[in-house]
């Protein structure tokens, strides 16, 4: 296996490790204006992702970074032609961001409600828009020959990209839904659950008209064949069992199956795209790909070496953050 | 709209206001952490208390540097995608490694930290804030070194069409790095120092809890005083690296035409219109030889002669940066950090004879005094970015050669993305301004605020 593949795999792994935490995060976000009836349940939601939100996110920078360092032709591309997108979903970061440190700092009803709606809107609008993004990754763009995408804003908006996008939403917020339920007690427990049982039924259809749509958008079905191999199987099976275990209260096998479809999902899409990154409608030979729009060699081997020492040492301290945490968060336990 | 000038002006905006809050995050953690650190030693309760008032604050300046951060990461490609293909093979690798290795450690440690007050014994707890210190300005590291190529290039070689790596260690060791990153370091201990002295001596005149304000406004003073005395060092030698590498940046710095040995520093010099001609100066003669090479002659060659040097070297060209506003940024950085050093002095020297409250004006100005580090942070990398114009990559890649082209991101997106991100920033300046004074005027004995949850 050459750097260049282990690159490809290491951005996937990022990818789908950055929607298996901060998808959550997104999903408690989207509930919270409509799940916490008053602002003591608001704080027991925001609480629940409170230690863990900013250390998930750091995966897409690390992501991002990744892609810069090793595929400096793909960062260039796709964040170039994705430009208004991807200011969005840097301005619905940034509102996201700072209000869960600033909807605490005054009482006051209209303050609090006021940064419910940024951190809801600062959810959403990522958790519709990478769905967007990479669908049109799959479904492919048109980049000319010098690299560059010749499309324009609302090319992206096309209905198979919307479609997956709204998967994407969909499956993250019932990925935040059945968190909240493993994460809180009693009542608001019940209450997650119930939200995750709705809105299980909407993911799976949401799943399998996305992968319906995908045989005519993209080239999936000639990629990954007939037998598309156990990871995509994988991913629907798990979504498919996430129901079985909701109505037996095991929310956290539930959890472990909603995990599961995200990254499967991540893993099946850039086993699709393998070995471009950003797939060329113009010119199959304009293309993107893990040797065209590499770094050199030497810069492989480096950021090889580095990313083998630390990303083990990052998942030790990240995993031991959510021991420390692991307790539920209950009205009492903020009380205290 | 011209597309180049637009997003100029948007990495300018972005780029001032996330290095509003970029300082003090690496100054106050350090000075966080060094609070808790006796609190843990001696046991005291008011080192806790300090540790959680001015934790406090800082957690507000963290989250907007965290998040003013992610476009950082993000606009190379977006605004810059020609440099981002000249240079990815050399930039790329310091902004990924600042993620995996400092950003990773600084996000979780800082939840760690303020979440687990209650859930850690008080040891794993305090290693959890010096994490953060820690981390915080290794992240500085690495964006300085990713930095100091621009300025700098190192351990490259032009190949394929663009510049690849060919030294990892030159890269990570640049000449460029060994003053930038104190001068930057100290910088935010020098932020810190007179944010807390800011606050402290707020409270100490309105005679607000003297006890808690008193010890702060010590420990602020040996801070500062420390934190403005080697940015002033250091920045000399960093003048005299500049000197070296950069002389066109020192050459607009000090608004000199022509080449002079001894040459003389300016004191004030008013070009013509286009900023291209000295019509009146003030100058003080050896002074730029003395500040260049330590000794009264040497020559300091003037813009004239490196626009001609420049010529013969890259091919025809302006090679000029903007000249007054270089002079002028200058005059700011130096300025405010020459005052800084004298206020910090002059409260340590309060300090040491026990007296803290004996000067009424120190206590007036030293609130006020809490604008000036940011003045200076502000000029000095205003200063360093635009001194280095027209390269983008001092001697391999213009900026206009670097910006994304036209066709793919137009004048019209970046003036949408422009508007949007100053409207944004502009409404959250307010809201924090609000916040950090609001929570900075609070007597700590009475706040009870919850600590450890949302």
């Amino acid at each position: 296996m050459d750097l260049n593949v282990l690159w490809f795999i290491l951005i996937a792994v990022l990818f789908a490790g950055f929607f298996f935490l901060e998808g959550f995060d997104y999903g408690v976000g989207i509930l919270l204006p409509f799940l916490g009836k008053n602002d003591d349940e608001r704080r027991v939601i925001v609480n629940t992702i409170g230690p863990f939100w900013d250390g998930n996110e750091v995966w897409l920078l690390t992501a991002g970074g990744a892609m810069f360092a090793a595929f400096p032709q793909w960062y260039a591309t796709m964040f170039s032609g994705f430009y208004l997108a991807l200011a969005l979903v840097l301005i619905a970061l940034i509102l996201r961001g700072v209000a869960f440190e600033f909807r605490r700092k005054d009482e006051r009803a209209t303050w609090r409600g006021g940064w419910d709606w940024a951190i809801f809107i600062g959810s959403l609008l990522p958790a519709l828009l990478f769905g967007v993004a990479f669908g049109n990754l799959l479904r492919g763009v048109p980049i000319d020959a010098s690299k560059n995408y010749a499309g324009d804003f609302f090319f992206l908006l096309n209905p198979y990209a919307l479609l997956t996008g709204l998967y994407g939403l969909v499956l993250m917020t019932l990925h935040g839904a059945v968190y909240l339920s493993l994460k809180t007690d009693g009542e608001l427990s019940a209450r997650a659950r119930r939200i995750a049982s709705t809105l299980w039924l909407p993911a799976l259809v949401l799943l399998f008209a996305a992968l319906a749509a995908s045989y005519g958008a993209t080239d999936m079905y000639s990629k990954l064949g007939v037998n598309p191999g156990p990871i995509p199987i994988l991913g629907g099976v798990a979504l498919l069992s996430v129901i079985w275990f909701l109505r037996r209260q095991r929310d956290g096998w539930a959890f472990v199956m909603t995990g599961i479809t995200l990254v499967t999902t991540v893993m099946t899409i850039f086993m699709t795209l393998f070995p471009r990154v950003m797939i060329s409608t113009l010119n199959p030979d304009w293309s993107l790909t893990i040797y065209n729009a590499s770094s050199s060699p030497y810069t492989l081997t480096v950021m090889t070496f580095i990313a083998l020492v630390f990303v083990p040492i990052v998942l030790v301290y990240q995993g031991w953050t959510y021991y420390v945490f692991r307790q539920r968060v209950s009205r009492k336990s903020l009380a205290s | 709209m011209d597309a180049l000038f637009l997003a100029r002006l948007q990495f300018a905006v972005t780029t001032v206001y996330h290095f509003f809050f970029v300082p003090l995050t690496l100054g106050l953690s350090i000075l966080v952490a060094i609070m808790q650190t006796i609190y843990f030693r001696t046991g005291d309760e008011a080192w806790k208390k300090h540790t959680e008032f001015w934790g406090k604050l800082f957690l507000i300046n963290f989250a907007m540097g965290v998040v003013t951060g992610i476009v950082q990461e993000f606009q190379f490609g977006m605004n810059w995608s020609e440099y981002s293909r000249f240079v990815g093979d050399i930039f790329g690798a310091p902004l990924a490694i600042e993620a995996l290795l400092a950003f990773f450690l600084e996000s979780t440690f800082l939840g760690v930290w303020f979440f687990g007050w209650d859930k850690l014994s008080k040891r794993v707890h305090l290693a959890a804030i010096w994490l953060v210190a820690i981390a915080s300005n290794l992240s500085a590291l690495w964006i300085l070194l990713a930095n100091s190529f621009m300025q700098q290039p190192v351990g490259y070689t032009l190949r394929n069409g663009r510049a690849e790596m060919t030294d990892f260690f030159a890269l990570a060791t640049n000449p460029n790095i060994w003053t930038q990153y104190p001068h930057v370091l100290f910088s935010g201990v020098v932020t810190a120092g007179f944010f807390v002295l800011g606050v402290s001596a707020w409270h100490l005149a309105r005679k607000s809890n003297p006890d808690f304000f008193r010890r702060a406004f010590q420990v602020a003073a040996l801070y500062a005083s420390i934190g403005a005395v080697m940015v002033i060092l250091v920045g000399h030698s960093q003048a005299q690296h500049m000197v070296q590498n950069q002389p066109m940046k020192m050459a607009a710095a000090e608004a000199l035409y022509q080449s002079q040995d001894p040459a003389s520093f300016s004191l004030l010099t008013i070009g013509d219109l286009s900023g291209r001609k000295e019509v009146f100066a003030i100058r003080i003669p050896d002074l730029l030889s003395l500040l260049a090479y330590n000794q009264f002659t040497g020559e300091v060659k003037g813009i004239n002669d490196l626009q001609a040097e420049y010529v013969k070297q890259y091919g025809p060209g302006d090679y000029a940066p903007p000249i007054p506003l270089i002079y002028w940024s200058f005059r700011g950085m130096v300025g405010a950090g020459f005052l800084m050093a004298f206020l910090a002095l002059v409260a340590l020297y309060f300090v040491l004879r026990n007296n803290v409250e004996g000067s009424r004006l120190l206590l007036r100005v030293l609130p006020w005094a809490i604008l000036l580090p940011y003045l200076a942070n502000t000029t000095g990398w205003l200063m360093t970015e635009l001194g280095r114009a027209p390269w983008i990559v001092f001697g391999l890649m213009k900026i206009d050669q670097a910006v994304s082209p036209a066709s793919v991101v137009s004048g019209v997106s970046v003036l949408i993305t422009l508007v949007l991100f100053t409207l944004l920033y502009g409404a959250l300046m307010a809201v924090t301004v609000y916040l950090l004074r609001r929570y900075a005027r609070v007597d700590p004995d009475i706040e009870t605020a919850p600590v450890g949850a949302y």
